[in-house]
């Protein structure tokens, strides 16, 4: 009986690991978001850090570099909310730029995915401008 | 990120300059002074310089509203368009300014002056006592300011403020500029075109438009900095605070009032 047990457990944690491999690889084109929709993608730059460590911690980036600005007065910091888009914005077959928040758009395709909604875009423009 | 933080940074900074000075003084008769500071782009701002402005009323033409102008279009407040169905005058009431064109009239000799209003930049800020979310604050710099995402929209400010100098935004906001975010729900004020300031500039686009005009009525500059145009104007004539029976120490003068 207890070798069975044992057995029983091996075979979850292999499945529990397999499925994860797989939900991880779905996920790269899942909800119309697709890892590279970005017009940075198509550009030779990098993210402001590790494209990994983003995909986790921007919020978080994004978060300091508000309060750097808006408390402090420094400007042009890594994490500027104004600069994401600059880079993270896509242009219609026209050049027009397509707002960040828009259905599939670099930002908003992953949010929808996640289930995440923001506020920023209250205020805060969604192409660049001046 | 709340007022202590502020404060204590304020204590710090002055401890430094007390330092800086008593190095300076080391070397006799060498006047160590810096014009204009640009602050480099990634450093935070100091209380080494307090921003502030002089207004000359007599100068401030009649019929004119360059600095006006000139703000709307710098801080995007032209883009606000009325809600639909709002009748005009409520509109006029609401829409959001950051300079008024205030007029008084000497009822026993018939005087007109004009002036500008704006938020003062007090050094000790009523809106800021009132603000229940730190929201409303004053930067080392010296600049009053609201940091709209802590502004719950309560308006505590604009009903403390002796200047009504306070605007509230109350509908959804369509056209935005990068440099100046707004939307629904949360007041705002004049801040000496604080991005302007964070980019090396040292002048407003109030003061700009003025001397394009040709009146020259607003210096704009470091009250700090005694060499700085705008404390040498306020040393060589008498100037007064509005309200300065508040003693709110405002960071904007007049003269001519
Ligand atoms: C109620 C309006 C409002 C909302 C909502 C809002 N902001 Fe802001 N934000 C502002 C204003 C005003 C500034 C100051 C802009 C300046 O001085 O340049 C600002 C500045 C910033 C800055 C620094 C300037 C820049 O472009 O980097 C960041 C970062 C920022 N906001 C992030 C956010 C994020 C993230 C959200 C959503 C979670 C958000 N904001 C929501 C009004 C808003
Ligand atoms: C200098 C241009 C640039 C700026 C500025 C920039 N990014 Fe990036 N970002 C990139 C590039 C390039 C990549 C990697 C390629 C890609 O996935 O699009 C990337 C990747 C990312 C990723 C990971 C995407 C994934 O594959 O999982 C996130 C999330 C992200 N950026 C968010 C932000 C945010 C938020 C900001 C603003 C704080 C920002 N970026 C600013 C260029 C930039
Ligand atoms: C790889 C997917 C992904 C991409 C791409 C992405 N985000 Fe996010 N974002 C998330 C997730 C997940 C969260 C929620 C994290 C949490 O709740 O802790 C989030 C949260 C945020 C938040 C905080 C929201 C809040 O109200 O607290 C901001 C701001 C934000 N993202 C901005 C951006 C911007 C700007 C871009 C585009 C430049 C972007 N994100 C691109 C996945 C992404």
């Amino acid at each position: 009986m207890k070798v069975r047990a044992f057995e029983h457990g091996l075979l979850l944690a292999l499945a529990v690991v397999l499925l994860s491999i797989a939900s991880v690889s779905s996920a790269e084109e899942k909800a119309g978001w697709k890892n590279g929709t970005s017009l940075a993608a198509t550009q030779e730059k990098s993210c402001v850090r590790d494209t990994a460590f983003m995909r986790r911690n921007h919020m978080e980036v994004i978060k300091h570099a508000r309060i750097d600005t808006v408390r402090k007065g420094v400007r042009g910091v890594d994490g500027s909310l104004s600069e994401c888009i600059v880079c993270h914005v896509n242009k219609d077959d026209k050049g027009v730029p397509i707002p960040v928040n828009q259905e599939g758009q670099f930002c908003a395709g992953c949010h929808q995915y996640v289930g995440v909604s923001l506020d920023c875009y209250q205020c805060h423009a969604t192409v660049p401008t001046h | 990120m709340n007022n202590t933080q502020d404060t204590n940074q304020k204590r710090r900074q002055f401890l430094l300059k007390g330092a800086a000075v008593t190095a300076a003084a080391v070397a006799p008769g060498v006047m160590l002074h810096t014009a204009v500071v640009a602050k480099p782009l990634g450093e935070a701002v100091t209380d080494a310089v307090r921003w502030g402005m002089l207004i000359d009323a007599a100068k401030c033409a009649d019929g004119c509203d360059s600095c006006v102008q000139a703000c709307n279009d710098e801080n995007g407040l032209d883009l606000l368009q009325k809600p639909q169905g709002q009748a005009e005058d409520l509109w006029d009431q609401q829409i959001p300014k950051w300079i008024r064109n205030v007029k008084v009239k000497d009822n026993l000799s018939g005087h007109v002056t004009n002036l500008p209003m704006m938020c003062q930049h007090c050094e000790e800020p009523p809106c800021v006592d009132v603000c229940p979310t730190t929201a409303s604050f004053r930067r080392a710099d010296g600049i009053v300011m609201v940091d709209r995402h802590l502004c719950i929209g309560c308006r505590y400010c604009m009903m403390a403020c002796p200047y009504k100098a306070r605007s509230f935004v109350h509908d959804v906001v369509e056209h935005k500029l990068t440099r100046a975010p707004r939307g629904k729900g949360c007041v705002e004020s004049c801040n000496f075109c604080v991005h302007r300031l964070d980019d090396g500039q040292t002048t407003t686009a109030c003061q700009d438009a003025c001397a394009k005009e040709g009146h020259d009525a607003i210096t704009f500059g470091d009250l700090n900095d005694p060499h700085s145009e705008v404390s040498q104007a306020l040393k060589e004539q008498s100037s007064t605070q509005i309200r300065a029976d508040l003693k709110l120490n405002t960071g904007v003068r007049y003269r001519g009032v």
